[in-house]
């Protein structure tokens, strides 16, 4: 296949990956979106191998059944839980694909001198920098995730001075390559010296604010593969790459908005640090925390008007969705009117909960949003927070002092009685004491979700 | 064409994709951003394209060749691990338009 067919072939691609990114904007089309563009991928694929310059088709076909087949049993064997984690490592691996491939194109064309011309120098720079960082910071994303490390922010004095140190060295490397020298060693050191860089911009970042950091790293792997475009003069890899860095950039920009958060604040704040002000104040509010039978819980639920479920991570852990469904489906049998309401990052990543309640069979028309769901919480009976924490946290509206002070949230409190599901007094996801549990309003019942749930729906029923 | 002019060409669809990259996704509710997230997180598997024609190349040595096969490798996974765990996430919407057909289109 000649170089022009080939550039007309990759523009079908290029449509199909636009039209693909245009239906996954809608809850109609998005299914369909996906299969385009996985349809324009493989169009990619093909005409890449009809290529005359490419000819080791064995090794290249041996190389994707490997990495096809870790993809697609990972990802079909991943519980819906995991998601967050499992795109984060599948983010990972294209950057590091994007970095071995500036490294293996530098070490081709490094050799005959004159041949690197400034701007492929500038690319191969570029995609193995960004390339490593986003490779790097993935895998520690999905380690936190994944709970193999801390989720908590680790900090130490002078973090942003190493870092700014490190970063330093990286793009001297990079510029010293750009100035002619075509020493192997300095690419190598410089993709090490941005890997150790990604570890080190991921690590200070709290568990809480994961989704965003790998939708930034999301948006970094495109940027890479752009820049693997201008090396490879492909326009496919840079129009592309460059949608999802464009794309994905927006996205951790929305995200990051709807928790209210500039996206400094979540890359640099460390959030999830305990300031002492916020202890002292959790502290000295002290109160006690009431702990109720699930008899007594049942007694308030089957009595009462308005019931709302407030669906949390814990939840997701539990794999109760289905769980609560039964409840609330009991509940509405009996007369009681019952909704759920969503945080709009409630879970692990926004939508994270609407996708679990989905498959619960929960009917659209219950799942209420943030706005409609407060406008509703001052007459509600009682309020069922089923695994979830800072997105209930009244600190976020009244203490200055607490690190998600000025988030949106769920105002449960608001509700006559408040009843939360959790299996232990440990603080949350993001290491934030939380005063609704010490309201007296509040009721708690210890315990795995699902098994509360389960024994709630038996005492249900006995009434 | 000339290197320079060449240049000049990319630069012109990098930045026309840029507008594009905002454009196309300016208006996607809250419930998407996982499933959107994920998408374009398989979208940037393209990358399996250039660890081809890497990998792939005629004139070279070992370590090319190495390297170039170890980036067809994560970027298969990349594609194919994104594709399906973004398919998997929206067939469990797609259930729910089954028996609620104006449910999530009146989002």
């Amino acid at each position: 296949m000649g170089r022009v067919a080939t550039d007309f072939a990759y523009l079908a691609t290029i449509v199909a990956f636009i039209l693909a990114l245009k239906f996954l904007s809608s809850p109609a089309t998005a299914r369909r979106g996906n299969w385009i563009g996985a349809v324009g991928m493989l169009v990619a694929v093909a005409v890449t191998f009809a290529q005359k310059s490419v000819v080791s088709y064995w090794e290249i076909l041996v190389g994707m059944a490997i990495g096809g087949a870790f993809g697609a049993v990972a990802a079909r064997r991943v519980k819906m839980t995991a998601m967050p984690q499992m795109v984060a490592l599948f983010n990972g691996v294209g950057g590091g694909a994007a970095a071995l491939i500036s490294l293996a194109e530098f070490h081709n064309i490094a050799p005959d001198p004159g041949r690197l011309h400034g701007d492929i120098s500038v690319s191969i720079i570029l995609s193995a920098l960004i390339g490593a960082i986003s490779f790097a910071g993935s895998m520690v994303a999905f380690a936190k995730l994944q709970e193999l490390i801390q989720g908590r922010p680790i900090v130490y004095p002078g973090q942003q001075f190493v870092n700014g140190l490190l970063l330093a060295a990286v793009v001297a490397a990079g510029v010293a390559i750009v100035a002619g020298s075509e020493q192997q060693w300095l690419i190598v050191a410089l993709i090490v010296g941005a890997l150790i860089l990604g570890v080190l911009f991921v690590l200070p970042i709290g568990g809480a604010d994961m989704p965003v950091v790998i939708s930034l790293l999301n948006a970094f792997t495109g940027l890479a593969a752009a820049a693997t475009g201008f090396e490879l003069e492909n326009n496919v890899l840079i129009v592309s790459g460059m949608l999802v860095g464009a794309s994905g950039t927006l996205l951790t920009i929305l995200m990051g908005r709807a928790m209210n958060r500039s996206i400094a604040n979540v890359l640099f704040g460390a959030f999830g640090q305990v300031t002492p002000q916020a202890a002292a104040t959790a502290e000295t509010d002290g109160g006690t925390v009431r702990s109720a039978s699930a008899e007594d819980i049942a007694v308030m639920l089957a009595y009462a008007h308005k019931v709302v479920f407030i669906p949390g991570y814990g939840l997701a852990v539990a794999q109760a969705q289905h769980d609560v469904r039964q409840l609330a489906d009991l509940l509405e049998q009996k007369g009681v009117e019952v909704s759920y309401a969503i945080h709009p990052v409630a879970g692990r990543m926004p939508g994270h909960m609407n996708v679990l309640l989905a498959e619960a069979n929960v009917p659209y028309p219950q799942l209420e949003e943030m706005d409609d769901a407060n406008a509703e919480f001052r007459r509600t009976d009682v309020a069922v927070v089923v695994g979830a924490n800072d997105v209930v946290n009244p600190d976020a509206r009244n203490n200055q002092g607490s690190p998600i002070y000025g988030m949106p949230i769920l105002n449960v409190d608001q509700a006559n009685a408040v009843v939360v599901l959790k299996r232990s007094m440990n603080p949350g996801f993001a290491g934030i004491e939380n005063p609704l549990f010490y309201n007296p309003k509040t009721v708690m019942l210890f315990g795995d979700a699902k098994d509360s749930i389960t024994k709630l729906i038996a005492d249900v029923k006995s009434l | 064409m000339s290197h320079g002019l060449l240049l000049a060409f990319e630069v012109t669809i990098l930045v026309l994709a840029i507008f594009l990259g905002f454009e196309v996704i300016s208006k996607v509710p809250t419930l998407l951003h996982t499933p959107l997230m994920s998408g374009t997180n398989a979208i940037h598997g393209i990358v399996i394209v250039g660890a081809m024609l890497v990998a792939g190349l005629d004139h070279k040595d070992t370590l090319t060749t190495v390297v170039g096969l170890i980036a067809v490798v994560l970027a298969s996974a990349n594609v194919v691990g994104g594709f399906v765990v973004t398919d998997r996430m929206l067939e469990m919407f797609r259930k729910r338009e089954t028996r609620e057909p104006d449910g999530p289109g009146s989002d």
